[in-house]
């Protein structure tokens, strides 16, 4: 067999070109008749996220991918006001709750239906809550149905809803057996979204498969969420996007916006440069470097008012971070005001305590530490301390809404450090999972940087996930702050704000960390895009957006 | 030649079950682990045991390894931690993106690369040799992702020639019967679709043409400058053989063979270029996804994607292998 090289070439070039015409058109189309046609951008919004949500089942959710996805489709029994975190009515119009606080009464929109015909009512309401306490094996684990568990306590026996009744078809009588103050805030999370109770069994939405080592996603939560929102569910292209459309039958107004696309692109540069190649119409979490230059190109930047807190925790287990008076030095000695000018992002401020201003809990009366590297050292002199070391971690290979970008905050604060004798060890990390493991997992560690980011109005939502128990991370076991905090929490509602004022200013006289500032998170959108709704707490469904040309 | 076909075949049991020791090893060796990133700053001791029972990382390493073990052998991957899919759908999913990619890239590398090495070889000292030495150099020296960077911000967002990122037009109606892009529209006669595909894979294609390109067209360079000096190429010529038959049975084919283990070689960095190129262009293959399951430490992603990729690795070379044949008759009676 002796073939020229180039008669093989053309042979096989040959055959491949006579294969493709053969198969052409051996596979049907599957776009209906006359969607041929690129979809033009004037009803299509295009939002680029991170990653993909982790379900289309909000029950089984605590990420914001997730959550921004589920906003569209989904409603719940409470909403927020507009641009603030406060509960305001949603799917219940009005709700009472009874003296012992374990009985609340939602009266319901009416005329309201799921994306699948079926009645949005009482009955539906309370089919969701009983999904909720019923989720057994997989189904009923933190790693799933986080938010249920952090605000009912548990699942079946162990949970604090007791029952709930349709006592008519607009009036939902849920009944707790221990009182759970954050209820209505924490129903506005899309956790505790309204899912229709028909879709939910067709779908086999509980029944989580899997084998120990991992979850399965289920039918409904891949493919067939059903709601009451404005959108309904169209693909998910795993890895490349979900695309949504208008419902015809929604409760509301949908102005501009009749198909959402969310695209994904994991990295941050990437988003950017979509955006300025008109790929996409938005993204989130703009790098704070970038936010002038993309003004200055004229792209509309939206600050999300701050619902977060980035702190500098001291870790009590390692001495002598124990001693008050060192801690209160560390405090004086941080340049705060000079760090959040220079590296976060403009309309951020200095944080007096551990809950941003826009929480009810939020105390004018705290004990402050302003910038005074003399009292500073007079403090370190007066604890005894000479020639301190101290181990400082941050981590690497993360930003955060609270913490775009730590290595800046790190150099900042230990300079201030050296500048008042404090010689500092740094140990960095990255984020995932050594440094997360080093401060949570165990005692080894001195200062740190973390944060949070709130999920709903409610101080314990924030004081309570740091200082409610002690932890690995403060290492400190004091029962007189676990008490102030329970105590404000278990308060009835009327004195519950001023409770949690008290217990905010014992914390920032026990000073178990330093607060350093709640950041503002910056949002870009295409020009042309008007009227995003940007939320503190990211409730933002695109119906009210509206396309200027 | 099926022997040795069904010899490497073989060979690779072994191989797998030393590779899923070692990456068992090292997956539990790595600090922290899932539940940490599952918690992140919602992380308390208590929630960790809890998740650790659940998922059976409470027991011994060797049980593990052995319930791990078990299910592969049934063909079961496990299931991603991060994103609730069997790890297997999850491959097969995105296998095809990346193949796609390889393949435009492997052939920018390739009709560029030889072509411009055997250039080089057969007039050395002349521009063209000065010019694919540089082009090398830049190849070889440049990181992936940089090139990505400068081609995008040129190409995408100053000039809007091509998209900046994705596999297609996320507004664009699409049939995809096979998930390759490109094929799929061809195959539905949805032309838009398939020229969309095209050139949503034209800027990460010579992004990860780069390195392959370079080292092609100094292997070629080298390989033929060797072989027209040959002695049975001075005697040929001086047979008085026709020049084009000289060209093409003497010298290029003769030159080949190193030049065909080289690109058997690159296709394994192809698939490690391709993680970074996918990350910089959304480009949903299993390059980007293999990135996003380190940074989650998703244990059965990170272990099944390994496995397959070396699978596949290996029956490239066997392919590689096996073409040797085709070309040098000399091989193929050894065989």
């Amino acid at each position: 067999m002796r073939l020229r090289a180039p008669s093989r070439l053309t042979g096989t070039v040959a055959l491949a070109a006579a294969l493709a015409v053969a198969l052409t058109g051996c596979v049907a189309s599957e776009r209906e008749q006359g969607s041929g046609e690129e979809a033009t951008g004037k009803d299509t919004f295009v939002f680029a996220g991170s990653s993909d949500p982790a379900t289309l089942d909000p029950a089984f959710a605590s990420d914001g991918e997730t959550f921004r996805v589920a906003r569209q489709i989904f409603e719940g029994l409470v909403g927020v006001e507009p641009g603030t975190a406060d509960p305001a009515p949603l799917l219940a119009e009005t709700w009472d709750i009874s003296e012992d606080g374990l009985e609340y009464t939602f009266h319901l929109k009416e005329g309201v239906t799921f994306h699948d015909d079926t009645d949005f009512d009482a009955e539906a309401v309370c089919a969701n809550f009983e999904r909720w306490k019923n989720f057994t094996g997989l189904a009923a684990t933190e790693s799933l149905s986080y938010y249920y568990n952090a605000v009912f306590g548990g699942w079946g026996e162990d949970s604090k809803y007791e029952s709930c009744a349709a006592s008519e078809a607009t009036t939902a009588v849920v009944t707790l057996n221990a009182p759970v103050p954050e209820l209505v805030a924490a129903l506005s999370l899309p956790a505790f979204s309204m899912q229709s109770p028909t879709a939910l069994e067709e779908f086999a939405a509980d029944e989580v498969q899997g084998t120990e080592d991992a979850p399965q996603l289920t039918e409904y939560g891949k493919g067939h969420p059903v709601g009451t929102g404005p959108y309904t569910f169209v693909e998910w292209k795993t890895g490349e996007s979900v695309t949504l459309e208008a419902f015809d039958g929604y409760w509301g107004e949908i102005a501009d916006v009749k198909r959402i696309v969310f695209t994904v692109i994991p990295d941050g540069t990437a988003r950017r440069q979509a955006l300025e190649a008109g790929d996409i119409d938005g993204y989130d979490l703009v790098a704070p470097a970038d936010v002038d230059a993309l003004t200055e190109a004229g792209f509309t930047l939206h600050q999300r008012p701050a619902f977060n807190i980035l702190y500098l925790g001291m870790n009590q287990a390692a001495p002598p971070l124990d001693n008050i008076k060192v801690r209160q030095a560390i405090a004086h000695a941080v340049d705060r005001e000079a760090l959040v000018q220079a590296t976060l992002p403009e309309g951020t401020e200095v944080a007096t305590q551990f809950v941003p201003e826009s929480v009810s809990g939020y105390s004018e009366d705290v004990t402050t530490y302003d910038y005074d590297p003399e009292k500073a050292k007079a403090l370190l002199a007066e604890a005894g301390v000479t020639n301190l070391e101290i181990e400082f971690n941050y981590p690497t290979d993360v930003s955060r809404p609270y913490m775009p970008d730590p290595a800046a905050y790190f150099e900042a604060i230990s300079a201030d450090l050296e500048e008042v004798g404090i010689t500092v060890k740094a140990t960095a990390a990255p984020w995932n999972p050594t440094y997360l493991d080093t401060i949570q997992g165990g005692a080894g560690h001195g200062l740190h940087l973390l944060g949070w980011t709130g999920d709903y109005n409610d101080t314990y939502n924030f004081i309570g996930t740091f200082f409610g128990a002690a932890s690995n991370e403060w290492g400190f076991d004091n029962a007189e702050i676990f008490q102030v905090i329970d105590e404000a929490r278990n308060a009835p509602v009327e004195e519950q704000e001023a409770a949690y004022k008290e217990a905010n200013e014992a914390l920032m006289d026990f000073l178990p960390g330093l607060p350093i500032a709640s950041p503002v998170p910056s949002l870009a959108v295409a020009p042309g895009v008007e009227g995003y709704p940007i939320s503190p707490v990211q409730d933002e469904v695109y119906s009210v957006i509206t396309f200027t040309e | 030649m099926l022997r040795l076909v069904v010899q490497r075949l073989l060979l690779l049991i072994p191989l797998l079950l030393g590779l899923s020791v070692l990456l068992f090893a090292w997956v539990r060796a790595l600090p922290g682990g899932p539940v940490t990133s599952m918690l992140g700053e919602r992380y308390t001791p208590e929630a960790a045991a809890r998740i650790e029972a659940e998922m059976g990382l409470d027991q011994p390493v060797w049980v593990q390894y052995g319930k791990y073990l078990a299910r592969l052998i049934e063909g079961d991957l496990g299931t991603s931690l991060r994103t609730g899919r069997p790890v297997l759908e999850e491959f097969l999913t995105r296998f095809p993106a990346t193949i796609e990619l390889t393949l435009v890239a492997l052939v920018l590398a390739i009709g560029i690369g030889i072509p411009l090495g055997y250039v080089a070889a057969r007039r050395a000292g002349s521009v063209v040799d000065h010019a694919s030495v540089v082009v090398s150099l830049i190849g070889v020296t440049v990181p992936v992702f940089f090139l990505a960077f400068i081609l995008k911000y040129l190409f995408a967002v100053e000039l809007d020639w091509f998209p900046s990122a994705g596999r297609q037009s996320v507004t664009m109606v699409a049939t995809h019967p096979t998930n390759f892009y490109v094929l799929d529209g061809l195959l539905t006669a949805e032309w838009d679709a398939a020229w969309d595909a095209m050139m949503h894979l034209v800027l990460p294609g010579l992004a990860l043409s780069s390195i392959p390109l370079a080292i092609i067209a100094r292997m070629t360079r080298a390989a033929v400058s060797e072989v027209q000096n040959a002695d049975y190429v001075r005697t040929a010529r001086a047979k008085g053989i026709k020049a084009s038959r000289l060209r093409s049975d003497h010298i290029i084919r003769n030159a080949m063979l190193p030049v065909l283990t080289t690109i058997g070689l690159q296709v394994g960095l192809l698939l490690s270029g391709a993680v970074l190129t996918e990350t910089v262009f959304a480009f949903s293959g299993i390059g980007g996804f293999l990135a996003e399951a380190v940074f989650s430490a998703d244990y059965p992603v990170l272990q099944g994607f390994v496995l397959l990729i070396a699978v596949v690795y290996a029956l490239v070379n066997l392919i590689v292998d096996v073409s040797y044949g085709l070309i040098d008759p000399r091989l193929r009676r050894q065989q």
